[in-house]
């Protein structure tokens, strides 16, 4: 690099550094905005279901039948309460008061010891489909340890064929905590490499500084990377502090190697870069900017990336949508870097994804921007 | 090595915006000499900018060839951009950074040597007067200031051709003159090429060299003395005793063979068509007092001469029949100790003056003098922080909407709706302030006939061109028949024939009743006002009729001081004033 190309591209990282440093906004998105994510989302926001709160309704009250509460009461997944007759009980349910009602009608002992089938009757709230399903494996699941344990009990075989043993891997407490702390840490890569570049480029347009720095002697390559280098740094900087908050503050193993976490992060932070460039490039404005940089990078990566949402069981064309979210990738690599280790193939392909979009940004980019106001 | 800095062939260039072209430069050709200043002179949309930018290699010739400074604008732009400096309409200054740091960045866009800097960086800050402020944040700094700065940045590293757009806009008379100086001693000392825009037209008398541009061509090229001596003969000085300034211009713009009448204090300045002397008894016949005296032609005589017979003037009678409603009592604004803060900020600070019925009074300063602070809050669209305000005898701390009706209010930037059309635009501000009805459709109707819309009635206002779309937003203001008028930098963008539009306009209103209020950072507006105060700083600097202000700055050196000249002297003495206390 000669001097002189030495010096301008110092001079601009200089000029964008002090005014990262000058500007609350920059700043906030970068540090104090993971914060409030990863709090919010470490401790306010869980997926799982516990402490259910169900009806139960015994019309005939024995032995069996108080046993059977019991095991409901003693779970960690249920609150009951216990109601007199079904009316009451459905009452409550359109109320919302309670999520689903089991229902022990009054010849459930007779069948029960009669060795009939299962005789319990299961209502449930399905308004809310994922939390139906959950609610509705949870007292399956109950249902049938008791009946084993009831079984086991009395001496008798169980009458049901196949016992079903779970074992959960890489996040055996099944909590998503787990697996959305990880996960936020590319939403909070992309606000700051998309959303904050796109916003800061364009308000040199908007501010007419831009038409000073495309008329001084910068190369092309010299403005893109001292845009680049400054949030790049900051990026990483609003990385590295995730994942301490992450590791130290919720406990988030971090089972692959910090390297590998460093050098994938560091390819994501270029594609985010790139899309910001391209945003701001095209805007030029910056209320547009953050418009567009909110709809196609912040909102994708946050529903389409499987940070909160499975995308396996999205429909087939949503799928499809997903593989041109880049933030998909990283969080792919992201919770089975955390919580399964070094994963080679699953690690690497989604790395080669990421590479792949990675030039094809900046292509667009380099096409893009060019040193005239037209 | 060429000899000219700058040189345009045959270069035209276009701009698509949505279905329509504008042809900005249609086959422009030109050089300029090296080691002079040139002006760019033209109304507004003529192409200056998008000159400079081509010259600059931001934008590409649709045909033609651009030489600067020996290379090719299209095949080597980043040559011709380490040896150019330009500063833009908005100068590129980062407000976040500090008058040092914007220097740096600048130097090292330069590639500057390191141990060049130190020296070149003293001599800029003096030559600037920025030393005491390097610290500070560009956006902490006064407008003037401002500007210097981006002279400064520019200069960093003495460019041979420096090119900048319209850098006196706004600037209050003190800075335009420093500005000056250091581009002429970028000149002289460095023997540096300057090619600059501007909207003063007496800003091209300091030019050794001016393009007339109009309409995206070339009009002309020449010495200012040049352009004006092909006027000699034509231009006259009016008076008459009886009659005020305003009237006698007004009959005098009515009469053919004048091709131009301009308020010059107490007098009429005549631009003629031919250069016979003007007969007093066949202008005024009805006048008895009238002298009319050969005067030196200027520049901005030759520029209206030239340009105004393609222009439409509204010459026709100008008659406005407003049905004002007088309030009794003479004063009909009374502003007392008018205070108001953003933070620690002080915009405006203890401001006192009156307006009497029928006057044009006018508020003059630069850019950030807290004219528009003081406007706002006479409107009643900003909380007075302290202060007495009474507009048309209403206290705006109680009865802001009561005193809303009686004025009228048009702003910097031409509040319009762009995707209206000019009627619907008139209708929406007719019911706006509750007119419906027949008497809706009646105002309608006068709004079209007295602005000359009628033809324009059904085209969206954004469409409109620049002169009409003033007109229109003139007329949205009137169509509640205010007995006041605010206005709010009406002339500030738009070129001197359009000023004089505006001006016979506001004059009619005025003789019809109406109380005007107006702002403007162009002194010699300052003429048309009956009375006006000058504010620099948020404060008063002095209040009274153009003629006491210009006495005081009467001396035996300025024994015809202008408006400029005035304000210059109430800058400085409060300067003195400051440092003596």
């Amino acid at each position: 690099m000669k001097p002189a190309a030495r010096m301008r591209l110092w001079g601009m990282i200089r000029k964008e550094s002090l005014q990262i440093l000058r500007d609350p906004s920059s700043i906030s998105i970068a540090f104090i905005m993971p914060v409030v994510l990863l709090f919010l989302f470490g401790y306010g926001v869980s997926l799982d279901a516990k402490h259910i709160p169900i009806g139960i309704v015994i019309e005939q009250p024995d032995t069996a039948t108080q046993s059977l509460a019991g095991a409901f009461e003693s779970s960690e997944f249920f609150r009951p309460r216990h109601f007199d007759a079904i009316q009451s009980a459905q009452q409550a349910l359109d109320k919302r008061q309670i999520d689903g009602i089991i229902w022990l009608r009054n010849n459930f002992s007779t069948r029960l010891l009669a060795g009939n089938e299962a005789p319990i009757g299961v209502i449930i709230n399905g308004v809310d489909s994922n939390q139906a399903n959950i609610t509705q494996g949870y007292i399956q699941g109950t249902w049938l340890a008791w009946l084993e344990h009831y079984a086991a009990s009395r001496g008798q075989p169980l009458l049901i064929p196949v016992s079903l043993e779970q074992r959960v891997w890489f996040n055996a407490a099944l909590s998503s905590r787990l697996f959305l702390v990880p996960g936020l840490i590319a939403i909070i890569m992309t606000l700051i490499g998309s959303l904050l570049t796109a916003m800061v480029v364009a308000r040199e347009w908007e501010r007419g500084t831009m038409e000073t720095l495309m008329v001084s002697p910068l190369h092309r390559g010299e403005i893109l990377a001292g845009k680049l280098i400054p949030y790049f740094v900051l990026g990483m900087g609003g990385m590295l502090f995730s994942v301490a908050l992450a590791v130290w503050q919720f406990d988030i193993p971090l089972r692959g190697s910090f390297w590998l976490l460093m050098l994938s992060s560091a390819l994501f932070m270029l594609v985010a870069l790139a899309i910001g460039l391209l945003i701001s490039i095209v805007s030029k404005n910056q209320f547009v900017a953050g418009q567009v940089a909110i709809i196609v990078t912040f909102l994708p990566a946050f529903i389409l990336s499987g940070f909160l949402f499975d995308i396996n069981s999205m429909p087939d064309w949503i799928q499809f949508i997903t593989l041109l979210v880049p933030a998909r990738y990283f969080v792919a690599i992201l919770q089975t870097l955390f919580l399964a280790g070094d994963v080679w193939p699953v690690v690497l392909a989604n790395m080669g994804a990421l590479c792949l979009m990675l030039l094809f940004f900046f292509f667009l980019v380099w096409r893009k921007f060019n040193k005239r106001l037209e | 090595m060429e000899d000219h800095p700058l040189r345009f062939t045959t270069v035209s260039k276009r701009f698509f915006s949505g279905s329509h072209q504008v042809q900005a430069l249609d086959e422009v050709s030109f050089s300029i000499q090296p080691g002079r200043v040139t002006g760019l002179i033209g109304p507004d949309g003529a192409g200056k900018t998008t000159l400079m930018r081509l010259a600059t290699a931001l934008l590409q010739p649709d045909v033609g060839q651009i030489h600067v400074l020996g290379h090719d604008a299209v095949a080597k732009p980043l040559e011709i951009q380490s040896s150019v400096g330009y500063m833009p309409q908005r100068f590129g200054l980062y407000e976040d950074l500090s008058v040092q740091e914007n220097l740096d960045l600048y130097a090292d866009l330069q590639g500057m040597l390191l141990e060049n800097r130190p020296a070149r960086y003293a001599e800029l800050m003096h030559m600037t007067g920025l030393a005491p402020f390097s610290k500070r944040l560009a956006g902490k700094l006064s407008g003037g200031m401002k500007q210097k700065l981006g002279l400064a940045c520019v200069l960093v590293r003495s460019p041979r051709l420096l090119i900048l757009d319209e850098p006196t806009v706004g600037v209050d008379p003190v800075s335009r003159r420093e500005l000056w100086q250091i581009i002429y001693r970028q000149v002289q000392k460095e023997s540096m090429s300057v090619l600059l825009s501007t909207a003063y037209l007496d800003e091209a008398e300091r030019c050794h060299e001016v393009i007339l541009l109009h309409e995206g061509k070339f009009l002309g090229q020449g010495r200012p003395d040049e352009f004006s001596r092909t006027l000699v003969g034509r231009t006259y000085q009016a008076s008459a005793v009886g009659i005020s300034p305003r009237r006698l211009q007004e009959k005098l713009n009515r009469f053919t063979g004048v091709i131009d009448a301009l308020v010059e204090g107490e007098t009429v300045r005549l631009v003629m068509e031919t250069a016979q002397a003007p007969d007093p008894k066949t202008l005024l016949p009805e006048l008895a007092d009238v002298r009319i005296l050969p005067i030196e032609p200027r520049f901005e005589d030759a520029f209206v001469a030239r340009l105004k017979r393609s222009y439409d003037q509204g010459r026709s009678d100008l008659i406005m029949d407003l049905n004002i409603s007088a309030n009794e009592g003479d004063e009909v604004i009374r502003v007392n100790n008018l205070v108001r803060q953003f933070g620690d900020f002080i915009a405006v600070n203890r401001v006192s003056f009156s307006v009497r019925r029928g006057e044009i009074f006018g508020l003059l300063g630069a850019n950030g003098a807290g004219k528009s602070t003081t406007f706002r809050m006479l409107c009643g669209l900003l909380p007075v922080t302290s202060g007495e305000v009474a507009v048309a005898g209403h206290d705006l701390r109680q009865a802001a909407a009561n005193a809303r009706r009686h004025i009228g209010y048009m702003a910097q930037k031409f509040s319009l709706y762009g995707h209206l059309s000019v009627a619907q635009n008139l209708r929406f501000f007719s019911s706006a302030y509750g007119l419906r009805g027949n008497r809706q459709k009646e105002r309608l109707a006068w709004a079209l006939k007295t602005f000359e819309l009628t033809d324009y009635s059904g085209t969206n206002a954004g469409d409109l061109p620049l002169g009409y779309k003033q007109r229109l937003a003139f007329a949205a203001a009137l169509m509640h028949e205010p007995e006041i008028l605010f206005l709010d930098e009406p002339t500030s963008g738009i070129d001197p024939l359009m000023r004089r539009e505006f001006w016979v306009r506001t004059n009619a209103l005025a003789e019809a009743g109406v109380t005007v209020l107006v702002t403007t950072h162009f002194m010699e507006e300052a003429n048309y006002c009956d009375r006006l105060v000058i504010m620099a700083e948020g404060e008063v600097l002095a209040e009274g009729t153009p003629q006491e202000m210009k006495a005081r700055a009467h001396t035996i050196g300025q024994p015809y001081p202008t408006m400029e000249d005035a304000f210059i002297q109430l800058i400085e003495q409060r300067k003195a004033e400051r440092e003596a206390a």
